[in-house]
């Protein structure tokens, strides 16, 4: 059928819809709910890492053989350093950013480098907000009760009260660096309340606060002159005797060569893992978020956290096929946005946490109440110009221009007509073991943001990553370089690849994969 | 799956794509209909490391300029946000060496004047209106540039909060100016120096320094697993 008749019945309805109000489940309704229809609980995509610091765990296939993966440098390499600093950050995004300019700000010599261009991250497309607790009826208590219930109270805590507290202070930060929060009529920051939160807590930018934000901090690394290895893909990080990290080698992109890097300290901040498409789903993630981090620092003997666990977002576009896998901002269901089946009814509380929408989700597709696309896939309604019946002409506009214009270019308006969503592979919930400093258990080694695990237990709130990456992104990087100055450069060695070569031996070398993966291969061999 | 068949979208051109014929960077290749035009580039086989980024419309990587059949104008697109057609050709921009100017934004005096002296180059705008066409976001480039010189800094920053950077008004700029250089400058000069300060973050950071909260964390982090998961219960 065409398109636009399928729309009718969410017109047809929506009076009706305005008009009611769904509970949000119980905790032992939504727990049969996400375990019958969650992507985490389908044991078949799952299993047991074969060998390392999480041997026994489980996790999803596609990576597992990244994990169990060899490298691709030889026992032998050359390991003459290239450039030398005291901290070396590896990824350009949020966290990266945020590491670089503490660490160079409190003194030290700082190197980031990034496989693609600098910025070009998650970061950058973040559009729900930055959860921090301003509001005078909020408290850092408060957000932290909040993003425990949403992580399934499994979130360290110690993590947890760490990036509550330093909230506020990283909103200063960002607010003296000319980050355009928006701002009530009295000055004071504007919060909007973002699902899975008792509070309004989110600071936006409008619906570009990760762009916001990521412009800025770019724009700031380059004023501070902080060295830049662009195009530079980590492939395998360096060890001293003792097994702490020292360093790391990077394929030049333009040019295949190595380039080795020596560092009295490194800071991972590598990003997440959606363009792994596990379980076939498709993705908001960007380009290089291929979980490059998560090989490294298992090879070099960092323990993992929650990595069975992945957030699918809610409200992953499904049509126009242009644009499959694209987020369609929570803030939509934040404003008041409806989630409505083929049938005209709503089937869950719009702003209950990620993990509970996208399941209910998949549950009415599974049961039949979803709307199909001929390319196979299926979906539900976002009633996005709700939007404007409810607050008036031109909310969606104002409030979503970045969404209006994404649709625009196919020739759908957003504000007339309901999008079409399923969820979408959106953020990796663990990752690698961090203590309060963002360090991991191997020496000298730091991990800050989506790559790193524990804070955000089983299910990120929507607006905690933003903060995440601000908070631990400022700790690696000054941690690190309070460190440095009494500190000498370790050896450039591969002991660490030797010991993971020699185990992946006796368990047969299973994986066949080199691991990170770099980029995904979208390239069609053409024969 | 009990499902009525009604309730599939026509999307006849996803089933059977039709196939286009289009020219990336001069060369023919033939391509399903309607796929974004970084998709295009991997259908044909090629590799694309610079050029993609967040694959979403949000990083600016995948500047690329084209042209629709039969029609002289070169426009201006990103890869990853737009459909190809039949007899379209395109290229992808390089990074264009730009100058920034660089500068540390707390210790500026008067960030309107100082404008003038980072970048000399943006009062000499010859109205031609290039940048305007050329920006894939819609933004009214060239008004900014003119309200950045007349010091309507508030309004610049409003006008180029959906700038993503791609840089698509600088190589056409026949005065040489970087307009989203520029506009990222005016942006930040008025979030640091031309912005409210907001009084309520004051308050909670200082409540935090002064320990307002340990009264609470003590009583919330000495909870055993179940009063924490019944206290979680009462926060709605």
């Amino acid at each position: 059928m065409d398109i636009h008749a399928l729309q009718q019945i969410v017109h047809k309805t929506r009076d009706a819809r305005r008009k009611q109000t769904i509970p949000k489940f119980a905790p032992t309704e939504r727990d049969q709910l996400i375990h019958k229809y969650h992507p985490d609980f389908r044991a078949s995509a799952y299993r047991p890492i074969k060998f390392g610091p999480n041997e026994g765990d489980k996790t999803v296939m596609e990576l597992a053989a990244l994990l169990e993966g060899d490298s691709s440098i030889q026992d032998h390499a050359d390991l003459t350093a290239h450039y030398t600093c005291d901290v070396l950050v590896i990824g350009g995004g949020g966290a990266g950013c945020a590491a670089a300019l503490h660490a160079h700000g409190a003194g030290a010599k700082t190197i980031l480098a990034t496989k693609l261009r600098l910025g070009d991250s998650n970061s950058v497309m973040a559009q729900g907000g930055m959860q921090i607790s301003v509001a005078p009826e909020d408290s850092p208590v408060t957000h932290f009760i909040d993003t425990l219930k949403g992580g399934h109270m499994e979130n360290d805590h110690a993590l947890l009260k760490t990036m509550v507290e330093d909230g506020p202070s990283i909103a200063k930060w960002l607010l003296e660096l000319g980050v355009l929060f928006d701002r009530q009529a009295d000055g004071n920051l504007h919060v909007k309340k973002g699902g899975g939160s008792s509070k309004p807590r989110l600071l936006t930018c409008s619906d570009y606060t990760g762009l916001e934000i990521m412009r800025v901090l770019k724009d700031e690394v380059i004023n501070q002159k902080i060295q830049l290895l662009e195009f530079a893909a980590a492939i395998e990080l360096l060890s001293d005797e003792a097994g702490n990290c020292t360093g790391a080698i990077f394929k030049d992109l333009d040019n295949q060569r190595h380039v080795v890097v020596a560092a009295k300290c490194v800071i991972l901040a590598t990003g997440g893992i959606g363009r792994l498409h596990i379980q076939g789903f498709p993705t908001s993630n960007h380009y290089g978020a291929t979980g490059d981090g998560l090989c490294l620092s298992y090879r070099m003997g960092a323990k993992l956290a929650h990595i069975d666990t992945f957030q699918y977002h809610p409200s992953g576009a499904v049509y126009p096929e242009q644009l499959i896998g694209q987020l369609v901002t929570e803030g939509i269901r934040s404003e008041g946005g409806h989630l409505v089946n083929a049938t005209g009814e709503r089937f869950v509380n719009e702003l209950d946490t990620r993990d509970v929408v996208s399941s209910s989700i998949i549950r009415e597709c599974e049961e039949g109440r979803g709307i199909r696309t001929m390319s196979g896939r299926v979906g539900v309604w976002l009633d996005t110009p709700l939007l404007d019946a409810e607050h008036g002409p031109g909310t969606v506009e104002k409030h979503f221009p970045a969404m209006m214009l994404q649709f625009e270019r196919f020739g759908i308006d957003i504000s007339k007509d309901p999008v079409l969503i399923y969820p979408t592979l959106h953020y990796q919930n663990g990752g690698v073991k961090i203590d309060t400093n963002s360090e991991t258990n191997v020496k000298n080694l730091f991990v800050a943001g989506e790559a790193s695990g524990g804070l955000h237990g089983r299910n990120r709130l929507m607006g905690n990553s933003l903060l995440d990456l601000m908070v631990y992104g400022k700790r690696s990087g000054l941690t690190a370089a309070g460190r440095v100055a009494s500190m000498k450069q370790g050896q450039l060695t591969l002991k660490h690849l030797q010991r993971f070569r020699a185990e992946a031996k006796k368990h047969g070398n299973v994986s066949g994969v080199i691991s990170p993966m770099i980029l995904p291969a979208y390239t069609r061999k053409v024969n | 799956m009990a499902q009525d068949d009604a309730n599939v979208i026509d999307q006849p051109e996803v089933m059977t794509p039709r196939m286009v014929t289009i020219e990336i960077a001069g060369k023919k290749v033939d391509v399903p209909e309607g796929i974004t035009v970084v998709k295009a580039m991997w259908y044909a086989g090629m590799d694309v490391v610079r050029g993609v980024g967040c694959l979403g419309g949000f990083c600016g990587a995948c500047a690329t300029y084209y042209r629709t059949k039969d029609d002289p104008k070169v426009r201006t697109c990103l890869a990853c946000q737009m459909a190809v057609q039949d007899g379209m050709s395109f290229t992808m921009m390089p990074p264009f060496p730009a100058r920034k100017a660089t500068y540390e934004l707390q210790k500026l005096q008067d960030p309107k004047q100082d404008l003038f002296n980072l970048y000399p180059e943006a009062p000499l705008c010859r109205n031609c209106n290039a940048c305007t066409e050329a920006c894939p976001q819609k933004i009214d480039v060239r008004e900014g540039v003119w309200k950045a010189v007349f010091g309507d800094f508030k309004s610049v920053s409003e006008m180029f909060m959906d700038c993503v950077m791609c840089g698509m008004c600088t190589p056409v700029c026949i005065a040489d100016i970087a307009p989203n250089l520029v506009a990222l400058y005016v942006s930040r000069a008025q979030g640091a120096h031309f912005s409210e300060k907001p009084v309520g973050l004051d308050v909670r950071i200082k409540e935090i320094q002064d320990g307002q909260y340990n009264e609470e964390w003590d009583k919330v982090l000495k909870m055993s697993e179940k009063q924490l998961a019944e206290h979680c219960a009462t926060v709605k």
